[in-house]
């Protein structure tokens, strides 16, 4: 293999294994501000519990996903040195944006929240985990004006003599057309993810017949939460980020919704998958609502012509059989979600969801599923835009370092993979113990501590 | 022209900063090799605990405004370094989560591993720092396309070992004169003479590299005896240098901390002057190097770019003095300590 694929490959691998915390970390951080409100306001003992566990739970996720974002402030420059050169101008000004707005506000303030709860007053300490999740909004916003700034570039001139490209307008790359929407549906994907997790954690803790109260109270939390922000994801955040896919990356929304040829009142493909006939991409078995995406893009207007993958010159269009499945499947997921959260409601308002064990168990089980939810996002969004790495600006084969040779590669990406793969197995691991080690801290026996920890 | 310079001092500054406060996060990180016993290890890490992350995001600001401001310095180097990077990585990575994973195991084996990714996660990267840096001051094979054109055992050469070391020794006497003041008793005698010792090695070192560095580097001096910041510095350094000595014999923990932060200013600066206007000198032809006009961004970005910085670190001083006032005094180890 050479340079670029494995770089490629590396790049693929250690984005998407950080990407796994993140997405907890923003909606833990943000949902433990209501239970911190309500200990503190309350003056609630169990709250309090809660507020704790989850708190050292957000503690080792939000290590693991800092000790893998290293990598990714460096990986530009190492890996893809032409990308760097060509974009630093407008690119290197989010990342900077990140660290000095969110990575200090966040970091300093986690230092704050975990260790100092006897050191500072209620109210400070309550206002450091809002600091948390603010942070952890801002970093989202920076990270996410940068690479939809690589969707969707705006604000920028070409530079010919220096072969680059230079701001031009500040504002305009940092909103450009796809940074709030992508923003909003993100977080929110966040969210789930964060209710999700609590909710989960709680029914283990409901199943294990352990400090239900609490528990209890967690999932009440969780549930409500989760209701909303998938309910939410659907309408308006996913709606309007197709909306804007199709009017900004047309190639990247036919492979999305599997439109090979330029139709108007074009359906839902709601199952299908994609083959090849020759050299022609088909979908086969598909199972579709008719007019619905028409429906859905041009409503209240008049539907328009869509234009299809084959009208596009062949060198320009993304990968027809990732972007499909990866999207398709984020979607599904997102149905699910809301479904699993209103049957949840439905289970308290009729005061059975502490018997319900079956449920119970797959809300444990659905913890994961909202990571896998976000990873499928972000692999649609970008596999989507190849063969692009800035969109219509430079192509991914033309962004790689070329210093580097593909053994150097080989010695970073096997490294690393072993060492993601290390530190995924016990990052499970732990998680798991901690949460079997339930809400109670003190279950350790009387003057055993110094030897425990 | 203006805002290139400044953005070579703000960019001196970042790296001083990290420098400063990692850099003893990094010594405390190295002494905890020579712990005793458990109470002491984890005194080497509460003692750091919350504040090691925020000192850490100062590289993460570092790399995202030389990505920003001079991104084909951020090119070069960086893909030019490959291997060595991604070793600085690996062990900054086993470092970061060495703090959450070491306690939640009651196994001896377990936290042995964990210990060793603390002192040697700590140790590389001190060590790798001063190699790169040693490189950099000596200029690196770099042709007209600004590629870099050495490979990674070319990094490896006599001079950047040397001020790899340097750099080391000088980080170590930093955590240590951190940690004479988070320890007490018989520790923190110890702590004191490893911070004497320390001292006297760093200076020997120090000594060294300059002497050698005339001979390897001598670009770097054209010039320096005419420069008034040159000489402030060489002044700062040598009361620095000497106070560190001085305020650890008379006990007086925090002054030799400010002045031994102060000294790896002045070294860190003195390097930085001599180096002024190039950022990475070219050993194939001068004009190749990498100065802070021709790998520089747009003037519309520094300026942008002078406009975050300027807005941001204001709040980032303010949420730091907050976090060290809070955290101040000797770590109380508790349930909720690492």
């Amino acid at each position: 293999m050479n340079t670029e694929l494995l770089s490629r490959i590396q790049f693929a691998v250690t984005a998407g294994f950080h990407f796994i915390f993140p997405p907890i970390s923003i909606g833990l951080a943000f949902l433990l501000i209501f239970i911190e409100r309500f200990a503190w306001k309350r003056n609630d003992e169990q709250y309090l519990k809660l507020a704790k566990f989850f708190g050292k739970l957000l503690g080792i996720n939000f290590a693991v996903g800092v000790a893998t974002g290293i990598v990714m402030v460096f990986q530009f420059g190492t890996n893809w040195s032409k990308y760097s050169t060509f974009v630093g101008d407008i690119f290197g000004a989010p990342l900077a944006a990140e660290a000095i707005f969110a990575f200090f506000l966040e970091s300093t303030f986690l230092g704050i929240y975990l260790f100092a709860r006897n050191r500072i007053s209620k109210g400070w300490h309550f206002f450091s985990i809002c600091m948390v999740a603010l942070g952890s909004l801002i970093s989202a916003f920076w990270i996410i004006v940068a690479n939809s700034w690589q969707q969707t570039p705006a604000g920028f001139i070409y530079n010919a003599a220096m072969d680059r490209v230079e701001i031009s307008n500040f504002f305009d790359a940092v909103f450009n057309p796809s940074t709030l929407v992508r923003f909003f549906h993100t977080v929110d994907g966040a969210f789930i993810t964060g209710a999700f997790f609590i909710v989960g954690v709680c029914a283990y803790l409901i199943i294990k017949k352990r400090e239900t109260e609490i528990a209890f109270k967690g999932i009440k939390i969780g549930i409500i939460s989760g209701l909303i922000f998938s309910l939410l994801q659907v309408f308006p955040f996913g709606h309007e980020s197709a909306r804007v896919m199709y009017k900004t990356q047309p190639e990247k929304f036919a492979a999305i919704m599997g439109l090979y040829n330029s139709q108007t009142d074009a359906p839902i493909m709601v199952f299908a998958y994609p083959a090849n006939e020759g050299e022609q991409p088909v979908l086969k078995a598909p199972i579709e609502i008719p007019k619905l995406l028409s429906y859905l893009v041009f409503f209240p207007g008049d539907p328009q012509a869509f234009r299809g993958l084959n009208t596009f010159s062949k060198k320009d269009i993304p990968p027809l059989w990732m972007t499909f499945v990866s999207y398709h499947n984020m979607v599904l997921l997102g149905v699910i979600f809301i479904l699993l959260m209103i049957w949840g409601a439905i289970q308290m308002k009729r005061k059975k969801l502490l018997v319900a064990r079956k449920f119970l168990k797959i809300l444990v089980w659905a913890i994961p599923f909202p990571v896998f939810a976000c990873e499928l996002g972000w692999m649609a969004a970008e596999v989507g835009r190849q063969p692009w790495i800035v969109y219509q600006l430079l192509r991914t084969h033309e962004a790689y370092s070329p210093t580097v040779s593909s053994g150097e590669v080989w010695f970073s990406f096997i490294l690393f993979t072993l060492i993601y793969l290390f530190i995924g197995i016990l990052f499970v691991y732990l998680l798991a113990k901690e949460i079997k080690k339930g809400t109670e801290t003190s279950i350790i026996p009387e003057g055993k501590e110094v030897e425990l920890l | 022209m203006t805002l290139n310079i400044i953005w070579f001092l703000l960019v001196t500054i970042l790296i001083i900063v990290y420098a400063v406060l990692d850099g003893f996060d990094l010594g405390v990180g190295v002494l905890s090799l020579f712990s005793k016993d458990e109470n002491e290890r984890r005194i080497h890490l509460n003692s750091i605990g919350p504040v090691w992350d925020g000192n850490e995001v100062w590289l993460l600001a570092g790399g995202g405004s030389i990505f920003a401001a001079f991104p084909v310095v951020y090119a070069t180097v960086f893909s030019g370094f490959y291997i060595a990077f991604y070793l600085l990585l690996a062990a900054l990575v086993f470092r970061a989560i060495s703090f959450e994973f070491r306690g939640k195991i009651i196994s001896p084996l377990w936290k042995k591993i964990w210990d060793w990714a603390f002192g040697l996660g700590s140790l590389l990267p001190a060590l790798l720092y001063g190699v790169a840096f040693g490189n950099i001051l000596q200029g690196i094979p770099i042709d007209a396309s600004k590629r870099f054109t050495g490979n990674f055992l070319s990094l490896l050469n006599p001079y950047s070992i040397l001020i790899g070391i340097l750099s080391l020794v000088m980080l170590t006497m930093h955590g240590a004169i951190y940690l004479t003041h988070k320890t007490e008793g018989e520790f923190q005698e110890r702590n004191i003479i490893n911070a004497k010792n320390s001292w006297l090695a760093f200076l020997i070192l120090y000594i060294l590299a300059t002497v050698t560095t005339i001979f390897v580097a001598p670009f770097s001096f054209d010039k320096l005896l005419m420069n008034v910041i040159w000489w402030i510095l060489l002044v700062l350094f040598l009361v620095s240098v000497v106070s560190v000595r001085i305020f650890l014999s008379k006990n007086n923990f925090k002054l030799s901390f400010i002045f031994s932060s102060l000294t790896i200013a002045a070294v860190i600066g003195l390097a930085a002057v001599g180096l002024f206007p190039n950022l990475v000198p070219s050993t194939i032809f001068p004009d190749y190097s990498l100065s802070i006009f021709n790998a520089a961004s747009s003037e519309r970005t520094l300026m942008t770019m002078l406009i975050i910085a300027l807005i941001g670190m204001p709040f980032v001083a303010v949420y730091t003095i907050i976090m060290y006032r809070i955290f101040k005094g000797k770590p109380v180890i508790t349930d909720e300590s690492y």
